[in-house]
């Protein structure tokens, strides 16, 4: 029994994306839509087209093929105004380790224009419990810290879509579950459309409503996680990640 | 363009100044050595030389300070995005509302920043150190700054972009294209001392004219209009092509995808 169509509206739509690389494609028509209020999870193994497609979608690097929308705006040509209305954080990236905690969200609330900028960044990092980080240098945090600061970095403009990078990456269990359960929180509270990508099935059991698995730049399955794991012989997300990495597939039961 | 974000983006340079006392220790600390070692030698020649010989040993240090002026600025915008990529924080711009031409204003802002710093510090210690008075430029002197730092944010853009494209490789251009142009633009000679074929080259750069007024200048206190309208000209000319191969090349470095390896190495 397939699940009833999303009335919700979509906020972000890639359309048959292709991305080569010297012949070889990370990405090939990739498609997808993410509605407002969703955490949509992007999984695969290294390599499997992830990156690429967290690349494209924020427009580091272009696609060969294929077109990507958010909020109904073409992505290439209103980029300034969807980055308006969203955020990205990563566990491949840093704020600038120079400088301190505050000083860095600071810069980054003028950025995105944010009205007051102070009170925001106070109430964002009570929120993420890190108050005390605030005249921190920003290279000596620890990791969690550190995603703590870039968390409260990508909730600065009140994003109406955001995309996570491996956000609990290099995070001990106890500070990945309570950076899984703010960012649901916020997610909630704000009807938040997020793009996640983690290779933590934990992560993704608790945090995403639908799942896309790639292989080799392709869908090879898509779902929520009882859907997917209710299609495959597999006990848990784990093993459907392994499976895929290793033979590209799913066995469905049926 | 958005001012906001071009303040907020010249505020977190700022910030990284004033954390880091180094990096001021740095912005003054090579123009002081080289004034000092130019100083020391103009001295000595003064001394041992003819008295007409000795005046014109001070073209020495003028052309060391306005030379100082255009690498100031050439390395406001380069090394402003270098720090950006040292710390990894340049995905974070790029994925932030900020528009390319917000971005390069910012850096030359801080460019412009620099050579303030800069021009003090030097004009205070040639003053009193060796009783060279920068100021007797008198107004002549703000079109010279405006020019020289017009060509260097030029050249910082295209070390950026040579950067862009390269990686972190190539950083080492932010400090060496200046010095590509030193003996062409006739910072320490006149041009007519130059060899024959490389003169009309020297007039292609707009510091060239800059820096033979200033010699005129020193000299007679007056100089050839049509030499600082030439430079201004040819600096809007260098800055269109240097701001096209900025742009041409970021979107090369999009269209390879290089970007993304190149913020987050």
């Amino acid at each position: 029994m397939s699940a009833p169509p999303d009335t919700r509206e979509v906020i972000l739509e890639a359309r048959e994306l292709t991305r080569e690389f010297d012949g070889v494609k990370a990405l090939d028509r990739f498609s997808f839509q993410l509605h407002r209020g969703e955490v949509l999870g992007l999984l695969g193994a290294n390599g499997a087209g992830k990156t690429t497609a967290m690349n494209c979608l924020l427009g580091l690097t272009l696609p060969t093929g294929g077109e990507l929308f958010a909020f109904g705006l073409e992505l290439q040509r209103h980029r300034i105004q969807i980055l308006q209305r969203s955020n990205f954080s990563s566990a491949y990236t840093a704020l600038p380790g120079n400088l301190l905690v505050g000083q860095n969200l600071l810069v980054f609330a003028k950025i995105y224009g944010v009205k007051d900028p102070k009170a925001k960044i106070a109430e964002l990092m009570e929120l993420l419990e890190i108050s005390h980080l605030s005249k921190r240098v920003t290279g000596q945090l620890s990791a969690g810290e550190s995603t703590r600061v870039n968390l409260v970095k990508a909730f600065l403009n009140d994003p109406e879509l955001l995309m996570l990078d491996e956000p609990t990456a290099s995070l001990d269990p106890d500070i990945a579950d309570k950076v899984r359960k703010v960012v649901r929180k916020v997610q909630r509270e704000r009807n938040i459309g997020i793009l996640y990508t983690s290779h933590n099935m934990r992560d993704i059991e608790e945090v995403c409503d639908r799942v896309i698995f790639l292989h080799k730049g392709r869908i090879v399955c898509e779902g929520t996680p009882t859907q997917i794991l209710s299609r495959s012989s597999s006990s848990s997300l784990e093993d459907v990640f392994i499976k895929i990495a290793r033979d590209g597939e799913i066995v469905d039961e049926a | 363009m958005n001012l906001q974000t071009i303040s907020a983006l010249v505020l977190r340079y700022l910030f990284l100044y004033t954390r880091t006392p180094m990096r001021m220790v740095e912005l003054v600390f090579w123009p002081v050595v080289d004034l000092v070692v130019w100083g020391n030698v103009t001295v000595f020649i003064q001394k041992n030389t003819n008295p007409e010989f000795g005046n014109f040993v001070l073209f020495f240090l003028g052309g060391m300070i306005l030379w100082d002026i255009m690498f100031r600025a050439q390395q406001g915008v380069a090394i402003s995005f270098l720090e950006d990529v040292w710390t990894r924080n340049l995905l974070n711009v790029f994925v932030a509302p900020v528009r390319t031409s917000e971005y390069v204003s910012a850096t030359f802002i801080v460019g412009f920043l620099r050579i303030v710093v800069t021009a003090i510090v030097l004009s205070l210690i040639s003053w009193f150190g060796y009783t060279f008075n920068v100021f007797t430029l008198s107004w002549w002197l703000i079109p010279f700054f405006a020019n020289l730092m017009l060509f260097g944010w030029s050249l910082g853009m295209i070390s950026t972009a040579l950067i862009l494209r390269w990686g972190q490789a190539a950083e080492s251009l932010a400090w060496a294209i200046p010095f590509f142009f030193q003996p062409a633009v006739a910072v320490f000679y006149r041009v007519e001392d130059m060899p024959a074929w490389s003169q009309p080259i020297a007039w292609c750069f707009p510091p060239t004219y800059i820096f033979e007024g200033m010699r005129d200048v020193m000299k007679s206190g007056s100089m050839n209009w049509s030499y600082l309208w030439t430079s201004a000209g040819l600096n809007l000319l260098y800055l269109a092509l240097a701001g096209w191969l900025f742009l041409w090349i970021l979107n090369l470095t999009r269209k390879r995808g290089l970007l993304t390896k190149f913020a987050t190495q």
